[in-house]
């Protein structure tokens, strides 16, 4: 087991009414991707703020390599908030420079520029960036002082799928480096791809923790099988079978496909709109909550 | 056409009234301009001459021409003060009372031709001892009131609404996950604006002090610390007001609150030497009216530091009691 980087302790933050996150426990070893994973208001975001250093806790506290956040936590962290705006009328690399002075060591900017594929952008206005090379300024900024753990809060929201998917692989490339990745994202596709753990996190707690596939293996059979509800007749629920409602579909999983296909048919079920996938970390979510991850 | 533009017009009213603070400030500031320049302009008629006295001016009350009507008497603590007074003519006539009483007129003052003559008719047989020297136009006395009131609304908004700008836009909570402190941001803040102020104000001096022919008849080097000082003060006000808020239209009214006061009462268009006490104490309270008095007494006047020190003192102390406080209720997020 590795050293952990960041430790979170019994994490809780009030609002006059709301508790927002409610006795949170986590440890992140060095190098590791981890994910927090929930739907809007779960406590996600409020969470990695108090582990950025932005909120205060009510009760609870951040350790960074075992020590209370500091000086030594600022010096080392690399931040890319939900939305960040930037200095008017400064270009690319006139941003770069800004954050870069404010850190006591930093990477060289042509070698950022270079990483993030903003080289050609360089001399250009940042207000004049299209979304996803914003967004890969501010990954770039947050790496600016060569962080040891680099802190991404929904980073690839609004982005198109292509944007999105180069994102990804600057990320890659970043954890290539044995960086300590702490993401929150709803987009499930994302937190398998790049997390090595996830935390589920839902109305302020931690629901499931581990390794995405260990967590599917533990939670799922092999197979899953997706039916419109309205394909669905009300007698076929009595069939034994591992059943998950969701809003529009019935979600069906299974270790023996060729059986489970039989029972339907048999049960004279239309299968026309049938479709099989693995489980992913949405199915799992939607088994531990019966709330659908929202956007 | 009409229904949605009544949405827009109802949802527009709703966001309005529902910002307090926007609503007190639209019907406070009409409100305070109109009772303040009551204040400053109504009241008796105003007394036309002025007459210094050297000494205690009660002490002298029972000689007939202190009963004249429309002017105004006022000590002066030595001959040399009230004669410096006379040769810029603040004062159109300095009389000592004795027997007989002296009186120093300016030869070059219209006003102190009839204040002479309202002298004479009241006592025959006092003393002249003529001098002379020429009023400061009135563009030169407006010089320094234009300069201070563009470093203050260059201050106080160009500081204000970019604090304001960076919290609303998340800038603020960007810098705030850096090694950066409130005291540093703000610091850099103050002297980036410094250095702008410093600059346009250098420029403009130059270029109206050529357009009017004006030579400063004190030391460049005070003017420029007076400048200094000034700038100092109006950019730790801004700073303060844009410490906490959110609010743009909140941070505007504050903004208007201080600065329209300022205009009306810290001289820059007239002087305020006849208004009652307490609008001329209220008045010495803004930052701007010791920045303009310090800066005429050296343009217009040859002031030395010595005679200006307790306005540079008095701007020095706003200055850390409103960086102070700017830094103590800085906030960086909304």
């Amino acid at each position: 087991m590795r050293a952990p980087i960041l430790e979170v302790r019994e994490l809780l933050k009030q609002y006059p009414g709301v508790t927002a996150v409610n006795g949170i426990s986590f440890s992140v070893p060095e190098g590791m991707c981890f994910g927090l994973l929930g739907p809007n208001g779960a406590g996600k975001t409020t969470t990695i703020e108090i582990m950025e250093g932005i909120l205060t806790p009510t009760a609870g506290e951040v350790r960074y390599r075992g020590e209370p956040l500091g000086e030594r936590f600022r010096e080392a962290a690399g931040i890319l908030f939900q939305a960040t705006a930037l200095q008017n009328f400064l270009t690319v690399r006139q941003s770069l420079a800004m954050f870069h002075g404010l850190y006591a060591h930093g990477r060289d900017i042509d070698e950022l520029l270079k990483l993030c594929s903003l080289e050609a952008l360089a001399e250009r206005d940042n207000r004049k960036l299209s979304g996803g090379q914003l967004q890969r300024l501010l990954l770039a900024i947050a790496l600016v002082n060569d962080p040891a753990v680099l802190f991404l809060d929904e980073p690839t929201t609004g982005l198109d799928p292509q944007a999105r998917r180069n994102f990804w692989a600057l990320v890659e490339s970043i954890k290539a480096q044995r960086k300590t990745i702490i993401l929150t994202t709803h987009y499930m596709e994302e937190a398998e791809l790049l997390c090595d753990e996830v935390a589920i996190v839902d109305r302020g707690r931690i629901i499931a923790q581990g390794a995405p596939r260990a967590l599917l293996r533990e939670h799922f059979a092999a197979v899953l099988l997706e039916l419109p509800r309205a394909d669905f007749p009300d007698g076929a629920r009595q069939l034994p079978l591992q059943r998950i409602d969701a809003d529009d579909r019935v979600e069906i999983t299974t270790d023996d496909l060729d059986a489970t296909l039989r029972t339907l048919i048999d049960a004279e079920v239309p299968l026309k709109n049938l479709r099989i996938r693995p489980a992913n970390l949405e199915d799992l979510f939607l088994e531990l909550t019966g709330r659908e991850l929202r956007a | 056409m009409m229904r949605r533009l009544l949405s827009v017009w109802h949802a527009r009213n709703l966001e309005f009234i529902r910002d307090r603070g926007t609503l007190v400030f639209t019907l406070l500031l009409p409100l305070s301009i109109i009772v303040g320049m009551g204040f400053i302009f109504g009241g008796p008629p105003r007394p036309l001459f002025k007459v210094g006295v050297v000494g205690s001016a009660a002490a002298a009350r029972a000689d007939a021409f202190f009963h004249t009507r429309y002017v105004q008497f006022l000590a002066v603590p030595s001959a040399a003060a009230g004669l410096h007074e006379v040769r810029h003519q603040r004062i159109d006539l300095l009389l000592e009372p004795g027997a007989p009483p002296r009186y120093w007129v300016n030869t070059d003052s219209p006003k102190g031709y009839i204040t002479e003559k309202l002298l004479l008719a009241a006592d025959p047989h006092a003393l002249r001892l003529p001098v002379s020297g020429k009023a400061v136009p009135y563009l030169d006395w407006l010089f320094p009131g234009i300069l201070g009131m563009n470093v203050m609304f260059s201050c106080l908004f160009g500081v204000g609404y970019v604090v304001l700008r960076y919290r609303q836009s998340g800038f603020l909570k960007r810098l705030h996950a850096t090694p950066l402190s409130a005291f540093e941001f703000l610091s850099a803040q103050v002297l980036s604006r410094l250095t702008i102020i410093l600059i346009v104000t250098t420029g403009l001096y130059l270029v109206i002090a050529t357009m009017i022919h004006f030579h400063s008849a004190g030391s460049i080097a005070l003017l420029l610390l007076i400048t200094v000082l000034g700038a100092l003060s109006m950019i730790a006000l801004g700073l303060t007001v844009a410490a906490r808020f959110a609010s743009e239209e909140l941070v505007n009214g504050l903004l208007n609150l201080l600065t329209w006061p300022m205009m009306l009462l810290s001289g820059v268009w007239f002087s305020l030497a006849g208004s009652p006490k307490w609008v001329q104490w209220a008045a010495d309270a803004l930052p701007l009216t010791q920045f303009l008095h310090a800066a005429r007494e050296v343009m217009l006047y040859g002031a030395g530091i010595g005679a200006v020190a307790p306005n540079l003192i008095y701007l020095a102390l706003v200055t850390l009691v409103f960086l102070g406080f700017g830094a103590w209720s800085f906030k960086w997020r909304i």
